[in-house]
């Protein structure tokens, strides 16, 4: 009997997160920190293995340095796996050719080798730019129910806003009828979120095609799925009610960091019968000291704080000296706030360290933008860096 | 370096500590807002070089099993090697071990495969950041069958400890069992490296001789004949003689340069748990405080050591508590000097306290 896997999920990180500016300079987006603890790609490895999907392929092709570091060979999400398990699968060179991923659908076809070890029934497609938990065993089982082709996760959105999705047109059964990009007057306020899942044979035949027709931009949104729904194929959404959010812009990053705070938050990561894993860093307990005010924060393990932290998410090992203050921010790892500075509504990458009586960020809500340090970079002592600003060298001052 | 195997005594010293030892060994008895003991010697060997370790168990050892699990965390997951259980071993004529000695003798067998020159053989009733692989060399500068790591210590209490006397060149030539009237001594620490043949050796030997205490029989004997050499270990040394030593040391952690010296490197290991990180809510004050990560917290706290998944509520005042895995303490709760086994629960409105030499114990599951 051949070994086989009944689902595969097929993770796509090789998006650059251009609109993240400083904090993607060198890693991919997935790999981007965050809620104190985590990287973007936690969430969909996490939501594979609580949904008994053990066997993922991660493709990278943007920055993967860090990224395949941070995967190593899986074990933080429990996918070291003797048969199945976690996979980085960079682009290649073949014996004929050797090309980088061009779109969506052609990163999955260059990878058909890895899926068909694997003889999948059926293939899960995701992608390593969203913050969500989503039980993916219970879409499966809308796929097998339904007989469908193609599933494809959706959410509603306001309907001022489906302008900006990929939106579905569906019928009272949940069969889709249209798919509509970016639509000005859109039908329905149903948007896609970039997961599908293919009954395995179909997704086989529909890449392969896809791969021979030289007008196609090789991408799931714009050729794969509409000539399936070309050619009747049973196409149904899912929908999905829960949190969900692209963190792909500045302002989407840090409002879903802040989403994380408070007695009851719009997104919970500590919910012990979902967990979200994570390589965890080698620290101590954080450390609140004699002088430390902090209020509706989030500290991870390893910070030592002695100033004032409000509104705030604190990775592991930042500190915040005596009379320094952090309020409305996201501090990555390593991070270092000394005393009398003040980061107000910025976000901070790793090991940042921010001189005495220095100024970050404006207040918020003084209608400035969050401002943007880059990792590794020092700002000057008493200098001072406008809200909106986005920095990815040392800073003296004007 | 030379190579060198570990062998650490999980369950010798439990009963100094009979509060938190009753369901667990001394190496899994929770330390420091996240580690349990064994971490320390565990990750000093480890960062020393060492991929073997086994471990000598008796009893109550399945918390220990849980924490170590496949030893991946302290990177001794390993084909040849990692993290060895050596639980007692007997057959139809002998008991399980009661005596050092005699554990020694059960793990003869894993002594006999190993190809180490050395063995460090550690308990897990201290904490410290100890460099071992610095004492393996000077075991081997000395040429010595045997280094004993000392602290210097005042007025130690305690029902069993040895106390060695080296001279200029390190040599001891004096030590000394449980001596009484003792002011400040240097305190063996349970820390001793011994070349692995010679080891086998003595083994064989007390056996053959019925002999029943390594430390009365073999060290106090024969200290004028064998070449035991005393390394004295400077840094910050916590030993855990009782409950209340016990809670001293916590305490101690909430000084910058003890965190310093023992974290600083941040190369201590412990069970991963991928708890979320730690949550502040709007009216919450916590002040000198240790806080590991998954904690929600409403109330005040003050000079405390709050370990994983510790939910502290609204109105709730917490003073000088060790706060262990997964309590919830409810609301206008008042806790002074309390420490607290894992998954306790104290409900609304209770009032506890203890004192800084005799600490309010609640033990493991308990709700109040």
């Amino acid at each position: 009997m051949q070994r086989k896997k009944e689902c595969v999920a097929m993770l796509l990180a090789g998006g650059q997160g251009s609109r993240l500016y400083a904090l993607t300079n060198n890693i991919a987006k997935p790999a981007v920190a965050f809620g104190a603890k985590y990287r973007i790609i936690d969430f969909p490895l996490s939501n594979c293995i609580n949904s008994g999907i053990d066997t993922v392929g991660v493709l990278t092709q943007y920055q993967p340095l860090e990224l395949n570091e941070y995967i190593g060979n899986g074990q933080p999400w429990d996918l070291d796996r003797a048969f199945g398990g976690v996979h980085i699968l960079s682009p290649y060179q073949a014996k004929k050719k050797s090309s980088w991923y061009e779109g969506t659908a052609n990163a999955i076809y260059q990878n058909m080798h890895f899926m068909k070890m694997y003889n999948p029934e059926y293939v899960l497609i995701l992608s390593g730019d969203h913050i969500y938990k989503m039980d993916y065993a219970q879409m499966l089982d809308a796929h097998k129910r339904t007989g469908a082709d193609c599933t494809i996760a959706a959410i509603e959105v306001p309907m001022k806003e489906a302008s900006r999705f990929g939106i579905l047109n569906t019928n009272a059964d949940g069969s889709i009828y249209q798919f509509e990009e970016k639509p000005k007057q859109p039908k329905s306020n149903l948007a896609s979120m970039g997961i599908y899942i293919f009954t395995a044979s179909k997704l086989f035949k529909y890449l392969e095609e896809d791969e021979a027709n030289p007008a196609s931009s090789k991408d799931f949104g714009k050729d794969v799925l509409p000539a399936m729904l070309n050619a009747g194929e049973k196409m149904y959404s899912y929908l999905f009610r829960g949190y969900w959010k692209d963190v792909g812009t500045i302002s989407s990053l840090w409002e879903s960091n802040m989403d994380l705070l408070g007695e009851n938050p719009a997104f919970d990561v500590g919910d012990p019968s979902w967990k979200i894993h994570s390589r965890n860093p080698l620290a101590p307990p954080g450390y609140i000291g004699e002088s430390a005010i902090v209020g509706n924060s989030m500290i991870a393990l390893g910070c030592e704080i002695e100033g004032t932290v409000q509104n705030s998410v604190l990775a592991s090992n930042v500190v915040v000296e005596e009379g320094a203050k952090v309020i409305d921010s996201v501090i990555m790892a390593g991070s270092v706030i000394k005393k009398g500075a003040t980061v107000s509504y910025s976000i901070l990458d790793e090991n940042v360290v921010v001189e005495e009586g220095a100024t970050v960020g404006a207040n918020k809500g003084k209608s400035a933008d969050i401002a943007v340090l880059g990792r590794d970079i020092t700002i000057a002592a008493g200098v001072q860096v406008d809200g909106g600003k986005i920095l990815d060298k040392d800073y003296k001052g004007e | 370096m030379a190579s060198a195997v570990g062998v650490i005594f999980s369950n010798i010293h439990d009963e100094k500590i009979p509060e938190l030892s009753r369901h667990r060994t001394m190496a899994s008895i929770p330390f420091g807002g996240r580690y349990r003991l064994i971490d320390f010697p565990l990750s000093n060997m480890v960062n020393s070089g060492i991929t073997t370790v086994g471990l000598v168990t008796k009893y109550n050892y399945q918390s220990l099993i849980d924490h170590l699990g496949s030893g991946k965390d302290w990177d001794l997951a390993r084909k040849d090697g990692g993290i060895i259980l050596l639980p007692p071993y007997s057959d139809e004529t002998d008991a399980p071990y009661t005596n050092r000695l005699e554990a020694l003798k059960g793990i003869t067998g894993f002594l006999n495969r190993r190809k180490e020159d050395y063995v460090v053989i550690t308990d897990c009733d201290g904490v410290a950041r100890i460099d071992i692989a610095d004492i393996i060399r000077y075991h081997a500068e000395k040429q010595a069958d045997i280094t004993m790591v000392y602290h210097e210590e005042e007025d130690i209490s305690s029902n069993y400890f040895i106390t060695i006397q080296p001279d200029e060149s390190g040599r001891v030539k004096d030590l000394q069992i449980n001596p009484s009237g003792n002011g400040k001594v240097n305190l063996y620490i349970n820390v001793m490296v011994i070349s692995r043949e010679y080891l086998l050796n003595i083994i064989k030997t007390a056996i053959a001789h019925g002999l029943s205490s390594f430390g009365r029989d073999i060290l106090a004997k024969n200290v004028n004949t064998m070449k035991i050499y005393g390394y004295k270990f400077d840094g910050y040394y916590a030993g855990v003689k009782s409950l209340k030593s016990y809670f001293k040391h916590n305490m101690e952690l909430l000084d910058k340069d003890v965190r310093d010296e023992l974290f600083g490197a941040r190369d201590i290991y412990t069970k991963v748990r991928d708890s979320a990180p730690s949550k502040y809510i709007e009216g919450a004050q916590v002040k000198n405080s240790l806080v590991s990560d998954g904690c929600i917290i409403e109330g005040v706290v003050e000079n405390s050591i709050l370990f994983r998944g510790v939910k502290v509520g609204k109105g709730s005042v917490v003073k000088n508590c060790v706060v262990m895995q997964d309590t919830v303490i409810g609301s206008n709760v008042e806790l002074n000097c309390v420490i607290t086994d894992k998954n306790v629960v104290i409900r609304d409105r209770r009032h506890l306290a203890g004192c800084e030499i005799l600490p309010y114990f609640i033990s493991k599951g308990r709700m109040i």
